[in-house]
């Protein structure tokens, strides 16, 4: 089956994320098709590789870094959540006067039409969120 | 899942956004509305439901100077104009916050929570804020 996830919570605070992150490792693992996960609200969070979590912890953004890397994953961060909360890549940043960047490797900051298309062309979107 | 019929070369589902939350305690009915406003230029089949404290959202009066906020109730009035106008909201969470749809600042359906239940298990994609 393909699926699009939408992730609406950010990394600690609340379970979704973690939630949301196990969900797309199974159903990859099961042999499913992630068409795309679209991060929005707090979930934006999970896209800035400015943190540094207690070492005997889950380290939620590098997890997803990874995740994305290894099945080649289309992980998509709201652009207008992202500015209100400062999760910027180097042209956004550049854009408005900001000096850097914090984007993790394989998040990439688009638009609301991309949940919209996410909702169009999987066969199920699944949100995770409060 | 509902049958998808192809329109205009593209697939038109129907997507209900699906609203829960006060509008001001925090940002999900704003940023959900945001949704709304960029998928309508989507085409898609569009419904919105109103339930738990996301009945809120569509009281008339609202008033955010003491909490220095901005009053995006307006916007409620202008999804006309995007070619939306199903909104469902649920009677029960009405009832219990002592509302009446004659509270609300635009036309609605109010539909029991057994008739909401109904209307999302038809839908393709529910997105719940």
């Amino acid at each position: 089956m393909k699926f699009s996830i939408l992730v609406n919570e950010g990394p600690y605070t609340h379970q979704a994320a973690d939630t949301a992150y196990q969900f797309t490792r199974a159903a990859l693992e099961k042999g499913h098709e992630i068409f795309r996960v679209f991060f929005y609200h707090d979930g934006v969070h999970n896209g800035t590789r400015l943190t540094v979590p207690p070492q005997d912890e889950r380290n939620i953004v590098k997890r997803w870094s990874e995740l994305a890397e290894k099945y080649a994953l289309d992980m998509v961060v709201c652009i207008a959540a992202a500015q209100r909360r400062g999760v910027m890549d180097a042209n956004e940043a550049k854009r408005h006067g900001l000096g850097a960047d914090n984007i993790a490797p394989g998040f990439r900051i688009s638009g609301l039409g991309q949940l919209i298309e996410a909702g169009v062309q999987a066969d199920r979107l699944v949100t995770f969120g409060d | 899942m509902a049958e998808e019929t192809m329109q205009e070369g593209g697939v038109r589902k129907k997507f209900m956004y699906v609203n829960r939350k006060a509008p001001y305690g925090t940002i999900y009915a704003l940023e959900s509305l945001e949704v709304v406003l960029i998928g309508a230029a989507f085409e898609q089949d569009v419904s919105l439901a109103f339930l738990d404290d996301g009945v809120y959202e569509l009281t008339m009066g609202q008033n955010t100077k003491g909490v220095e906020m901005k009053n995006f109730s307006p916007t409620y009035r202008a999804l006309e104009d995007y070619d939306v106008s199903k909104l469902y909201v649920e009677k029960e969470s009405l009832a219990v916050r002592g509302l009446a749809e004659a509270d609300l600042m635009v036309p609605v359906q109010v539909v029991d929570a057994a008739e909401m239940a109904r209307l999302m298990a038809e839908q393709d994609v529910v997105m719940s804020f």
